[in-house]
């Protein structure tokens, strides 16, 4: 199994919407060189064979009528916004000017 | 006063119960313990006193009507701060975070409060409750009470140490790789993993969720299986919540009898790496466990060397998931917004300067372990070396009622020695994990001192899902065989803060 280059963990930074540092991505590559390297014999142990376990609980819907139940107020909902607006989140521009 | 902190919560319940003490001075004995100690020992990132003190009130107020008190009334808590709580700070640990005041309680919080548990406050933790050592906590480590140069364990430490440090009688932990196990052994305390799905995780927030679990922690025995039938059952507010009845795990610490019970000792939690100290105290509880009555025999799980290699796949691709919600839009943190930066900018800037470099670490980790031409090596390969551990634990219990091991394969290390060493941290859960992976119960309960340096040792008791009455059984069983043989708590051998 290949390690994980510099330039990998910048993109995966990108990916994960983290703004690294040079430094850190530095650090980062190198320790994540490490971490794979040592995770990476999973792959070699567990054949086509074994089917995969996503969670520990055999999982289904769950279902609830479909009733009117208090919930938070839109103060509450708002209380730890960055910023609000006429009861509404306030977010930065998602769509260019042009 | 000194005495109220340093009963156990059973004892504290019934004083408050005959009236012999009022659950307000119990609550100011503690808060004035915290005032006197948290400067040394860093537990708590916040101390509520207002909301403790009326908690209190309002359990002597139930009680001079004449209104019956449920078995932990009065008792004081100190909450992980990965729990939201109304109107109280919940920080997880992290930048990102600070300052937040959930504008709701979780599912665990409302049941404390309607067990009319006194919470003290919100405990430190490695940041989103990923680290062995409090170290990754945003907020500074905290330190172990035994030694305050050494780390109380994590991710929660705080937790732990608020046990040890007679902060409080009962502390609330999350369990994803080890991180309720681990501090108590480190910290000479009792903590326990309740089987998958038995304490709700609704306002708990989230890092891996087909792992995380809520669960008790305590200086005795008694104490946790008191709390653990507090919080535990099931929740309509969390959908891989158990409907199943809770096992009666308060009878089954009062048991003390462990005669007929077969015990399988875990072959491959030993050698290379586990500390000679630990496996001493280790090979005289299974003795203990002989002479008690039960039958030990020798089990092989030999997946479980792929369990810490599988568990670094999965929860970090769960936690980049999990954590994108913290996108600087909603709540919490929003760095770089000047007016010209675009909403993705802002979300960068904000995760760059809100999260702590293990938890980049893991979402750039997890990042990898899903993106397409990698995940059928890695995320996928995990998954079935998850089924590999079911399977091996399957086998094992068809054969043994409980499972044993060491909690950790060496006491508390010295704060910094593991911080910038991702693998060596990593180590400290080798075998904890497991148990997330299948999902089943587990419990670490103090087994005596390592000689080379008179630091606590856990023994961990593994038993299957929903048979989480096993683990009080036998731990209740050891507990009392060996303060019978010391002749007092392990925790009275902690020296002074």
């Amino acid at each position: 199994m290949p390690g994980i280059t510099r330039e990998e963990v910048a993109h995966l930074a990108r990916l994960s919407r983290l703004e690294l540092q040079a430094e850190e991505l530095d650090h980062f590559a190198e320790q994540l060189d490490v971490i794979i390297g040592a995770v990476a014999r999973v792959s070699e142990v567990a054949g086509a064979d074994v089917p995969p376990t996503s969670h520990p609980l055999p999982l289904t819907n769950v279902m609830r009528a479909d009733e009117v139940r208090p919930s938070l107020t839109p103060e509450q909902a708002l209380s730890g916004a960055p910023a609000a607006e006429e009861q509404r989140f306030r977010v930065p521009q998602i769509l260019g000017e042009d | 006063m000194t005495d109220l902190i340093k009963h156990t919560a059973a004892q504290t319940a019934a004083a408050i119960a005959a009236g012999t003490v009022s659950a307000v001075e119990v609550a100011q004995a503690h808060l004035d313990r915290i005032d006197a100690v948290d400067k040394k020992v860093n537990a708590f990132l916040h101390v509520d006193t207002e909301g403790a003190l009326a908690a209190a009130r309002a359990v002597d107020a139930k009680r001079a009507k004449g209104e019956e008190l449920g078995p932990l009334a009065g008792v004081p808590l100190a909450l992980k701060d990965v729990f939201t709580t109304k109107g109280v700070p919940t920080t997880c640990g992290s930048k990102i975070l600070e300052g937040w005041i959930p504008p709701y309680d979780a599912t665990l919080t409302t049941r404390l409060k309607d067990a009319g548990v006194v919470i003290l406050g919100k405990t430190n933790m490695d940041e989103f409750a990923m680290g062995s050592s409090t170290e990754n906590s945003a907020y500074g480590t905290t330190g172990n009470p035994w030694d305050l140069s050494r780390i109380p364990g994590g991710s929660g430490g705080g937790s732990a140490a608020a046990l040890a440090a007679y902060q409080a009688p009962l502390a609330i932990g999350t369990d994803t790789g080890g991180s309720i196990r681990q501090p108590g052994a480190v910290t000479g305390t009792v903590g326990v993993k309740p089987t998958y799905g038995s304490v709700s995780r609704y306002g708990l927030i989230a890092f891996s969720s087909s792992l995380d679990q809520g669960g008790p922690c305590a200086r005795t025995v008694l104490d946790a299986a008191l709390l653990h039938e507090a919080i535990a059952g099931h929740d309509p507010l969390d959908s891989t919540s158990i409907d199943a009845p809770v096992p009666a795990v308060v009878a089954a610490a009062k048991l003390r009898d462990v005669r007929g019970m077969r015990i399988g000792v875990v072959k491959e939690f030993a050698g290379e790496g586990y500390q000679a100290g630990v496996m001493q105290r280790f090979n005289e509880s299974v003795e203990l466990l002989r002479e008690l009555g039960a039958e030990v025999v020798e089990v092989s799980c030999p997946s479980f060397t792929l369990a810490l290699p599988a568990y670094y796949l999965i929860a970090p691709s769960e936690a980049s998931s999990n954590l994108a919600r913290f996108d600087a839009m909603r709540y919490g943190l929003r760095v770089g917004d000047d007016g010209s930066a675009s909403a993705e900018q802002v979300t960068a800037l904000t995760r760059e300067a809100g999260f702590g470099p293990e938890v980049k670490r893991r979402i750039i980790l997890g990042t990898y372990a899903l993106s397409s031409g990698y995940y059928d090596a890695y995320y996928g390969s995990a998954q079935k070396v998850r089924t590999l551990i079911s399977r091996d634990f399957d086998q094992a219990f068809a054969d043994v009622d409980v499972l044993v091991s060491p909690t950790t394969p060496t006491t508390a290390f010295p704060i910094g020695e593991r911080a910038d060493d991702p693998m060596a941290m990593y180590l400290a859960d080798l075998c904890t994990i497991p148990s997330n992976l299948a999902g089943n119960a587990a419990m670490s309960l103090p087994c005596g001192l390592a000689p080379e340096d008179n630091l606590p040792v856990g023994l961990q008791i593994i038993a299957p899902a929903m048979a989480d009455d096993r683990l009080y059984r036998v731990g209740g069983a050891v507990e009392a065989a060996l303060n019978d043989k010391w002749g007092h708590p392990l925790l009275e051998e902690a020296p002074a803060l």
